[in-house]
């Protein structure tokens, strides 16, 4: 009998997790986890699932036979019972055992999840063996500082994959949600204190995602809240390696190659480089730094998170950027460019690249 | 018995706030408003316990530079001096003793009043010596709110009784008004209790650091 | 003077109406308000989801859809879903506990007129520079941060209709202890009245937080505090706190009555006594208990850590356990019963599978380690609109077909009800079903767009159209309640024949003093007992006496008049030099309002017995 049971919970289990595992696209859904963390949340979530079905059918079959069975037929007065100690035994007991087994789990899991102990042991030079990325949300956009490596990027997360990220959370204006879907549930970006959590990106379900998951803000920080995305680029560990190098060797702003880009590179030191730097170091303090770091930008995946990576998009977004961001920090910070400019300095930005 | 009856000292029931429906209701419903009030203070409380010593820099006085014990000693002597003469003003509207439950009424006013001018002395003190003001930091938002909240309950425990007295000066004692005499103690020791939890939580936890 | 002149003519019965302390029309105006606000809420609810209803929708714009969502939210729970199922306690707790009134008429007034004025000032925010748009969970930093006056008037505003909910939750509380008719014990006491108990415990403790909440974001927005600015050491975390010791709380006082109700309708309509009386009663209170020590489950993803977030798990999954002994209760009461399929029994029918979707959701939800992926999305959104509309909604709905007659003297259209019912059915699980699986597919909830391409498109789509059945539902309502009002077709003081509570003992409508002669009760559902022996009505406890009754009285109008005036003043404060003033003299008026309350001798007056006996031909028998 025990062992039946046991074999029906996990059939159910296998077919629910193939109904489910259909759903939405891999790049963001929850239900194809893309990591070890998502994983074990997904586990438990189908464990839950399997349980309350399991009550679902119970109730829906004796609801069925009531509605059926127990219609008015004549008016004859049905006999008045008071209740059933064996029958309430039953279902309180049944319940507690259900959730037992549900408990067990969600319990060890929380405390696993939570566990980040590799951020606090330092080696000799001061920094941790663990990659440590600190996450800084914004008013609709993220910086993603890895302190170990001293860069900073922005709006692009890149992580190695097969490896634990740890994360170091926190908000620079109001309270944000830092939320990768596939990857692992979420963790708020409070603006009182500093939240730690980590994430592990595997590497095939990365290459079915397209090297590229989406993450967002899921806490309500605004009138373009909706549209605070960013994208999570999953690499191996060698080409991570490589990114980090490419990344530390722009020491200086590097000077354009073309004579638009040139032009491009000149207005952008007149009106935008207060905001946006675009070399890698993390020496300025938080406060100076007031817009994404743009040192890669020719080679992100989004413009402001959400439109299309062309130069096309990009003038659009300079030339009016409360249009695609209601409420944004960056409207009205610099003089409107003219059309020539917009051309000069959206060919330097989609130039900016350090891997050659 | 019915709301307009007359008495005598000897037809004065025992418990004369609780004999009319009226008055039971009463009796009750403030007993259950007290309950909340004190899950009100309760967050009050956390509120202030998560904020103390909570300012932006180090010019900011803490609670250990703030309170002067003796100051707030007085004050809580004041108070339960006064919560001890409306015991006896309750005592006398018992014995249908109007004249001596007003006598001791006014005593606790006086005494509730001179607490609550401490208090405004004590605040101002704290704004004038160490500019520890309700804006200046987390922690004085708090200090004020918690301690301001209790004292606006003093001044309105003050406003209540001293109606009810002027009211009922040329009525003498009812079923009436017992309830309502009877009620306005109640909630006068309650502003008591709440005071003896800020005396230690705010003052005395303030002063060991 | 009093009701007992009945005069007609519509400014008499508005003023009638303004100073009424009779809890049979407190009722029916909290009826009106809260239709009102319910109506409106549903308007919001209509734009959210046509927004969504395909990806970059520019049907409202960001900022206007984040005030939409905020004040959706903030009427639905404030102002529809509570004031509507006080309208029903008022007007059937103390008839079935055999009252003549509540125990404060004058307060139960106060309250009304507060929870009114609370809600037009917040509504009021519309016309006057913008509705607050930081959530109904106005999370300190996002709404110290939000510009304009919008949160202002949301702390104002709740904090007056608060403090009328807190009254109402007192007032119900001491009728129910003290003024049970002779032989009503506790355990002899209907569910309804059961759950409005453990309702106004939970309101009694539970609005306080939510009361020193709203202080602390009025005196950092207004007044220049510093709780929640962590530059000069606030801490916002104070504020989810707070608001979710409330809020979680606040879920049960919605659906604790709702539980109640139908409870009623299972027993009437399956012509059983409910299964497991005692277990239920005792489930509720449990329920209530346990309601207090999850309030942190709303915020695993805040950093509490793991100790916090797995305490708070297990807590919460134990609250399944008395949900669960109620759901098999009321199947268990139905099996083996005679049951007649009216609308309000389709509405009680209908509710057991919808709201047990909604609970198995809730415990996962519980999990919290998995909830990490739930938080804050589609999945939680679909999660409480279960248990909301499943539960509370559809319990409201299923009231009023059950109490119109009660409360008006005439019945609802059957055949709209049962049109608005399978409607409302089909419409709510089109909108909510699906967003479970948005939520799981990565779409976080309160966006006001979202992007092609990401696999949302379709749900939504479905979502929407769902939403559509509902507002068709509510539009038939709505036409039921006017024909039904004019056609006005009197029903004697039994009309659904099966009733089993004294409520159905007396006339539709019940006289303004509801009882001639307190009814004597003899156990669990009274009239029922006496029908079974062959008797008509209750046997009286009491001979036909005079009987007392309170006063009308426009002052409860005032003092709440006094506090919407000084919330303008509290508001419009640093703009505007007349803002301390008319703080001033809005606070004037209340506290002299209270005073000629409290100078004013006001005893009352009696009924006397001769004109009892007159009236027996309109039929006042007890």
């Amino acid at each position: 009998m025990k062992r039946l049971a046991k074999w029906r919970m996990i059939s159910m289990i296998a077919i629910i997790t193939l109904l489910l595992s259909g759903c939405g696209e891999p790049f963001l859904s929850t239900l194809q986890p893309a990591g070890e963390v998502a994983k074990e949340q997904f586990d438990l979530m189908m464990l839950s699932v399997a349980i309350m079905v399991g009550v679902i059918i119970v109730v829906t079959l004796i609801f069925a036979i009531v509605v059926v069975k127990f219609r008015r037929k004549d008016d004859s007065i049905p006999k008045q019972v008071e209740g059933s100690h064996k029958l309430e035994i039953i279902w309180t007991v049944i319940p507690i055992i259900l959730l037992l087994i549900l408990a067990v789990p969600t319990v060890a899991s929380t405390f696993k999840f939570a566990d980040v102990s590799e951020m606090d042991k330092k080696n000799e030079d001061g920094k941790t063996d663990a990659l440590v990325i600190n996450v800084r949300a914004n008013l609709y956009w993220w910086e993603f500082e890895y302190p170990n490596e001293e860069i900073i990027t922005s709006q692009d997360l890149v992580v190695p994959t097969g490896q634990k990220v740890y994360f170091n959370l926190k908000a620079s204006d109001v309270k944000h949600s830092f939320w990768i879907p596939a990857v692992g549930g979420k963790m708020d970006t409070n603006t009182d204190n500093v939240n730690r959590f980590y994430l592990q990106f595997d590497e095939q379900k990365a290459n079915e995602a397209g090297d590229l998951f989406y993450g967002k803000c899921a806490e309500l920080c605004g009138p373009s809240h909706a549209l605070m995305d960013f994208k999570v680029k999953a690499i191996s560990p060698d080409e991570f390696d490589q990114w980090v190098a490419d990344m530390q060797s722009v020491k200086e702003p590097e000077t354009a190659e073309t004579p638009l880009a040139q032009q491009g590179q000149e207005v952008f030191n007149n009106s935008c480089i207060g905001c946006h730097a675009v070399t890698p170091a993390t020496g300025a303090p938080e406060a100076a730094r007031l817009g994404p770091n743009l040192t890669n930008f020719g080679e992100r995946s989004r413009i402001a998170g959400v439109l299309d990576h062309t130069e096309e998009e990009l003038k659009n977004w300079i030339s009016d950027p409360e249009a695609y961001k209601p409420g944004n920090k960056m409207t009205n910070a610099y003089n409107t460019l003219t059309p020539e400019e917009l051309d000069a300095v959206a060919e330097y930005l989609m130039n900016l690249k350090v891997q050659d | 018995m019915h709301v307009e009856d007359k008495f005598t000292a000897e037809t004065w029931p025992a418990a004369p706030e609780k004999q009319t429906l009226e008055g039971k209701n009463k009796f009750l419903g403030f007993w259950l408003f007290l309950g909340g009030e004190t899950v009100l203070f309760a967050s009050l409380f956390a509120t202030y316990l998560a904020l103390k010593d909570k300012v932006p820099n180090a010019e900011h006085a803490l609670a250990k530079d703030l309170f002067e014990l003796p100051l707030v000693f007085v004050a809580t002597m004041l108070l339960l001096t006064s919560s001890l003469t409306s015991v006896y003003a309750m005592y006398h509207m018992k014995n249908f003793n109007f004249k001596k439950m007003q006598l001791w009424l006014g005593l606790t006013v006086l005494l509730g009043l001179a607490f609550l001018l401490l208090e405004i002395y004590e605040f101002n003190h704290y704004v004038h010596e160490f500019h520890h003001t309700f804006t200046s930091s987390a922690f004085g938002s708090a200090f004020y709110t918690l301690v301001g909240f209790h004292g606006g309950h003093v001044a309105f425990g003050l406003l209540w009784i001293v109606t009810l007295m002027v009211r009922n000066a040329k009525r003498g004692l009812d079923l009436y008004n017992a309830p309502k005499f009877y009620v306005a103690s109640l909630y006068w020791h309650f502003i008591d209790v709440v005071w003896v939890f800020i005396f230690t939580v705010v003052y005395l936890m303030g002063m060991v650091g | 003077m009093s009701t007992y002149a009945q005069k007609k003519g519509f400014g008499a019965t508005l003023w009638d109406y303004l100073t009424t302390v009779d809890h049979k029309k407190i009722a029916i105006l909290y009826l009106i308000a809260g239709g009102l606000f319910f109506v409106l809420g549903g308007l919001e609810a209509m734009f959210i989801r046509i927004q969504l209803a395909v990806p970059n929708n520019d049907f409202v714009s960001a900022g206007l859809y984040n005030e939409i969502l905020t004040m959706h939210g903030t009427t639905m729970i404030f102002l529809a879903a509570m004031p509507l199922l006080f309208g029903f306690m008022n007007a059937i707790m103390p008839l079935q506990i055999g009252a003549r009134d509540v125990a404060f008429p004058f307060v139960n007034a106060l309250g009304f007129w507060l929870f009114f004025f609370g809600g037009i000032f917040l509504n009021l925010s519309w016309f006057l520079g913008g509705a607050p748009d930081a959530g109904w969970t106005s999370y300190a930093s996002l709404s110290m941060a939000s510009e304009g006056h919008g949160i202002d008037f949301y702390a104002l505003g709740l904090q007056i209709s608060g403090a009328g909910t807190l009254m109402g939750g007192i007032n119900f509380l001491v009728t129910i202890i003290n003024m049970r008719a002779p032989g009503m014990t506790y355990m002899r006491m209907p569910l309804f009245t059961w759950s409005t108990f453990v309702a106004s415990a939970l309101i009694l403790f539970a609005f306080p937080p939510l009361t020193v909440g709203l202080f602390l974001l009025i005196f950092d927005r207004m007044f220049g505090s510093n709780f929640f600015d962590v530059a000069n050491g606030g801490n916002t975390v104070i504020w989810e706190h707070l608001f979710w010791i409330f809020g979680h709380p606040e879920v049960y006082i919605l659906v604790l009555p709702a539980f109640g109700i139908f409870s009623e309708i299972f027993a009437t309509f399956s012509r059983k006594r409910l299964f497991g009386y005692s277990s239920m009663v005792f489930a509720t209170v449990l329920i209530g208990f346990l309601g207090f020590m999850v309030w942190a489950h709303h915020m695993f993803t805040t950093g509490l850590g793991p100790i916090a977030n797995a305490i708070f798990a297990v807590a919460t999954m134990a609250i399944a356990v008395p949900t669960g002994i109620k759901i098999f209760n009321w199947l268990f009461t139905m099996w083996g019963g005679s049951i007649k399929f009216t609308t309000p029994m389709l509405y009680a029918v209908a509710f057991i599978p919808s709201f047990v979707g909604g609970g198995v959701t809730g415990v996962m939800l519980a999990s919290a380690a998995a909830d990490y992926q739930y938080h804050d999305s589609y999945f939680v959104v679909a999660h409480f609109h279960y248990v909301i509309v499943g539960g509370v909604v559809f319990g409201l709905l299923a009231a009023t077909h059950f109490y119109w007659p009660k409360m008006f003297g005439t019945m609802l259209n059957e055949a709209l009800g049962k049109i608005t019912f399978w409607l409302f059915l089909i419409g709510f699980h089109l909108t909510f079903f699906i967003q479970h699986f948005l939520g799981l597919m990565g779409m976080p909830r309160r966006i006001f767009t979202f992007l092609p391409n990401q696999g949302l498109d379709a749900g939504n789509l479905i979502s929407t159209i769902g939403a559509f059945f509902m507002a068709i539902a509510t539009l038939i309502l709505l036409i039921n309640i006017v024909i039904t009002s004019v056609k006005n077709e009197k029903v004697g003081n039994d009309p659904w024949e099966d009733g089993r509570t004294l409520e159905w003992a007396i006339p539709s409508p019940p006289p303004f003093y509801n009882f001639k002669q307190l009814p004597l009760v003899r156990g669990l559902d009274p009239l029922w007992i006496e029908k079974m022996e062959g008797k008509k009505g209750m046997t009286p406890a009491e001979p036909i006496g005079d009987i007392h009754m309170p006063n009308n009285s426009f002052n409860p109008f005032m003092i709440s008049l006094g506090l919407f005036v000084a919330a303008f003043g509290a508001l419009y404060r640093e703009d505007y030099n007349w803002g301390v003033l008319v703080l001033i003299a809005g606070m004037g008026i209340t506290l002299l309002s209270m005073f000629v309350r409290s100078v004013k001798d006001d005893h009352g007056f009696h009924i006397h017995k001769e004109d009892l006996l007159n009236d027996d031909d309109k039929g006042g028998k007890a």
